[in-house]
């Protein structure tokens, strides 16, 4: 509430005159994530959570001495960004959805009338944001799969490939998560332009992540099976994670990354779309 | 925020405008605020018909297909092998080596086991079948060997049974479901187990010794129907090795046929027989676990050297439980509620937002004005809440079995019928843990009082645990854990075959139903989630000002 306050700076009648301004609008969007405290604890949440379920999963994870396993050690050390997107995603919600319930998206639209202005500038700082924290969070992942995975029989001399950034396909599947928890902000904040309830888009957005990937534990039949592992969100995106097995997957790493950034690319488009049509 | 206070209620209270009736007019009062907001209702509708959908696209998209060599593809029910039922309906493994003869009347069959070896896959093998150069030494834990009578050569006919196992000592069991606990240990030569069954009438009695000289009752079975004439001998068998590793994205199990051989002296049978052994292979090749682990050709099923008997088999003597490493695609009811979860995501949010969304407006004030009890606002919710979720669930439920189990079968799946007081379990106490889970966000939405954070909360610890084991993103060990713990325990009421604890099942809520909780446990646990929430937002209720 008060922050609502403050995000109207000393700005002057001039400055709201010209509200067209990208630049004014990335400020104040800039402030409102700043000065309210729920963002900053989303972000910290985001990289807490997603490195303690990677270090605990890589920590349960055993390779007996007899046994050939199938691991992909890489993908392993990145499970927590499957529960860290949901942070993400309610983060961006929030960012629009809060501004609906407590109607002041009527005085941001006030200052900036032109919404493509005023999405841009909700997209950019929050898009910068979540790449910083799932930097974090993918470093801290590494590193744990890094200290802990060798000393569980995944040895490099067993055949498994080093958890670290100097090894290729783990760079590119760390750098790929990066982005993947971006776009799934975007994707989530497309969803809550359009749905703007705070309360159901978070109930739209976490199916969105979760449902396919059920889906897909239930559905034995095969065509199904590629369709969803090639054109849902967190599946596909997911892909750019593996490092083993390449030639069985359904979809190229990056481009199974493309496949969210088209999910995303999407639910932006469409909320742009609705957000200029509709009244606040 | 506000620091007005809510009006005690007054000698005069209720007689202006305030709902008649006691707890009956809050209800309705509360009822009549959940069907005018017109997009909790939607959220309903569209929680039954999601569960619904992805229930019956699940089902209808389960099947598989087969090729027989040479013969043009197939699908759907004409890849499945013959499917014995047991005397007790159920649907059963029934495959094994048999050295047997004919016995009529009573009689008594002894016999000393003196070793019981295996051999399995290798389980980073890849190619998932036992044989020469790819089978590893090793005994599953409920590979078995011993003396049997049975009905007769059918698959699924009646039997007992007096057997050494792998890993669970000296068992007595019968038609297919009974298992009765005897001697300890494992067979060795040097610590032989001497086994015993004796038939009168339709009676069988099972012991075993360590000498041959002192012996203990196992136990004694009745088997309904028994014809004059059965088939009595030795038998050996072994269920599918099953591992689990902790590997990602769904291949956590590793499963692959066994065998077992068993080494018998001392072979005695007290009656009028025929007295020559025919060696059998009960199931053979027609059996779920498909060819035998030599690869193709099975190896004889024994040799004889005098009066030593090696029997050597593979398969299984059990109930089909549902999930891997049956080799055998089934189904059950509770397969057909896949989606849910999905509902349920549907219904944590609608019930989360019945709350939360007072604060929003300001609405509370005006309801705690008019009801100044508390605990009977809360009551009221939970009710309406409770039973519009359940409700929107058995009609899903009901829906999306009479649909979705259809097509599993016609699909080609074999569905593991269970009794109808669990058929009812399981309708029932599916809707009862939306019903629950209702009741859990709403309690949720009291005591943090904003729909965002109530939703995300809900959502987070009913359906995320259920979500990320199901999906083995975690270990199994982490996931068993998470289903016992969290409120995604109470899925496990949907769970509607039983355990048997001489099957190896594996928790794979996903793959066959079965959850590390039994059915009431783990809706006890779901159960007990609701209660601390509601003890916990009636306290905020009372002592926060609205």
């Amino acid at each position: 509430m008060s922050a609502a306050v403050r995000a109207q700076p000393a700005a002057t009648l001039g400055t709201a005159a010209r509200g067209g301004s990208l630049r004014h609008a990335l400020r104040a969007e800039w402030t409102k994530l700043r000065t309210v405290p729920g963002p900053a604890w989303l972000l910290l949440g985001t990289a807490a959570l997603t490195i303690a379920v990677s270090a605990a999963v890589a920590g349960a994870t055993h390779c007996p001495q007899d046994l050939a396993c199938p691991v992909d050690t890489t993908k392993l050390s990145l499970t927590g960004v499957q529960v860290g997107q949901a942070v993400v995603a309610i983060l961006a919600v929030l960012t629009v959805g809060n501004e609906y319930s407590s109607g002041m998206i009527r005085i941001t639209l006030a200052a900036t009338p032109n919404r493509l202005v005023v999405l841009a500038a909700k997209a950019i700082p929050l898009a910068a944001l979540v790449l910083v924290a799932g930097a974090v969070a993918v470093s801290g992942s590494v590193l744990a799969g890094h200290l802990i995975l060798p000393g569980h029989g995944f040895t490099v001399a067993r055949g498994f490939h080093p958890v670290w950034l100097s090894y290729g396909p783990t760079l590119r599947a760390a750098c790929g998560s990066v982005l993947y928890l971006g776009l799934i902000a975007l994707m989530s904040l497309g969803v809550a332009v359009i749905v703007r309830d705070p309360a159901s888009s978070i109930g739209v957005v976490l199916a969105l992540l979760y449902l396919f990937p059920i889906v897909l534990a239930f559905v034995g039949n095969a065509h199904w099976q590629h369709r969803l592992e090639r054109w849902t969100p967190t599946i596909a995106g997911l892909t750019v994670q593996d490092t083993t097995g390449l030639r069985s997957l359904a979809i190229s790493p990056w481009g199974g990354l493309g496949v969210l950034g088209i999910w995303a690319g999407a639910a932006l488009v469409l909320g742009a779309l609705v957000f200029r049509l509709r009244d606040a | 925020m506000t620091t007005e206070t809510i009006p005690a209620p007054r000698p005069d209270a209720g007689l202006g405008d305030g709902p008649h009736g006691g707890f009956g007019g809050l209800l309705r009062a509360e009822w009549t605020k959940f069907r005018s907001v017109r997009g909790w209702v939607i959220g309903m509708i569209l929680a039954a018909l999601l569960t619904i959908f992805l229930g019956v696209f699940t089902a209808a998209n389960v099947g598989i297909g087969c090729s027989v060599s040479g013969g043009p593809q197939k699908t759907g029910r004409a890849c499945l092998p013959y499917v014995p039922h047991g005397p007790g309906g159920e649907v059963v493994t029934d495959s094994f080596s048999f050295v047997r003869q004919p016995l009529t009347g009573n009689g008594t069959i002894t016999a000393r086991v003196t070793a019981l070896t295996g051999e399995h896959v290798n389980p980073g093998g890849g190619t998932g079948q036992a044989g020469p150069g790819n089978g590893v030494p090793g005994l599953v834990a409920w590979a078995k060997a011993g003396v049997i009578i049975k009905q007769s050569t059918h698959q699924g006919s009646a039997y007992a049974a007096m057997m050494v196992t792998g890993g669970n000592g000296v068992r007595m069991q019968y038609n297919y479901t009974g298992d009765i606990a005897g001697m300890p240990g494992s067979v060795s030569a040097a610590h032989p187990r001497w086994l015993r069954l004796a038939r009168s009438g339709d009676t069988i009695t099972g012991y075993d010794s360590a000498d041959g000289t002192h012996w203990t009752k196992a136990g004694t079975v009745r088997l309904a129907g028994l014809p004059s004439t059965v088939q009595v001998g030795m038998f050996a068998t072994s269920p599918n090795y099953t591992v689990t590793q902790d590997s990602f994205g769904g291949g956590a199990f590793n499963s692959g046929p066994s065998q077992a051989t068993g080494v018998f002296d001392h072979v005695s049978l007290t009656a009028a027989s025929s007295g020559t052994w025919t060696g059998s292979r009960i199931g053979g090749g027609e059996g779920p676990t498909g060819p035998g682990p030599g690869g193709g050709q099975p190896p004889a099923p024994y040799a004889r050297t005098g009066g030593t008997f090696t029997v050597t088999g593979s398969g299984d003597i059990a109930p089909v439980t549902p999930g891997p490493g049956q080799g055998l695609p089934t189904a059950t009811i509770g397969q057909s509620l896949a989606g849910a979860f999905v509902g349920l995501i549907a219904i944590v949010t609608v019930a989360a937002m019945f709350f939360s969304t007072e604060y929003r407006r300001g609405l509370i004030r005006t309801t705690l004005a008019a009801t100044p009890q508390r605990g009977a606002v809360l009551a009221a919710k939970a009710v309406v809440i409770g039973a519009v979720a359940f409700a929107a669930g058995l009609v899903a439920v009901v829906v999306s079995i009479a649909v979705g189990v259809p097509k599993e079968e016609s699909n080609g799946q074999v569905l593991l019928t269970s009794s109808v007081p669990t058929d009812v379990r399981v309708v029932i106490g599916t809707a009862a843990m939306l019903a629950v889970a209702a009741v859990f966000a709403l309690a949720l939405g009291a005591i943090l009082r904003r729909s965002a954070a109530a939703i995300t909360v809900a959502v987070l610890v009913v359906v995320m645990p259920f979500l990320l084991s199901a999906l083995h993103v975690f270990p199994v060990g982490i996931g068993d854990w998470l289903l016992r713990l969290t409120p995604a325990a109470g899925l496990a009421v949907e769970q509607s075959i039983p355990r048997y604890p001489q099957v190896t099942t594996i928790t794979s809520p996903a793959a066959g139903g079965y959850y590390p909780l039994s059915p009431y446990a783990g809706f006890g646990v779901l159960c007990l989630w609701a209660a601390a929430a509601l003890a916990l937002a009636l306290i905020a209720l009372r002592r926060r000002d609205a």
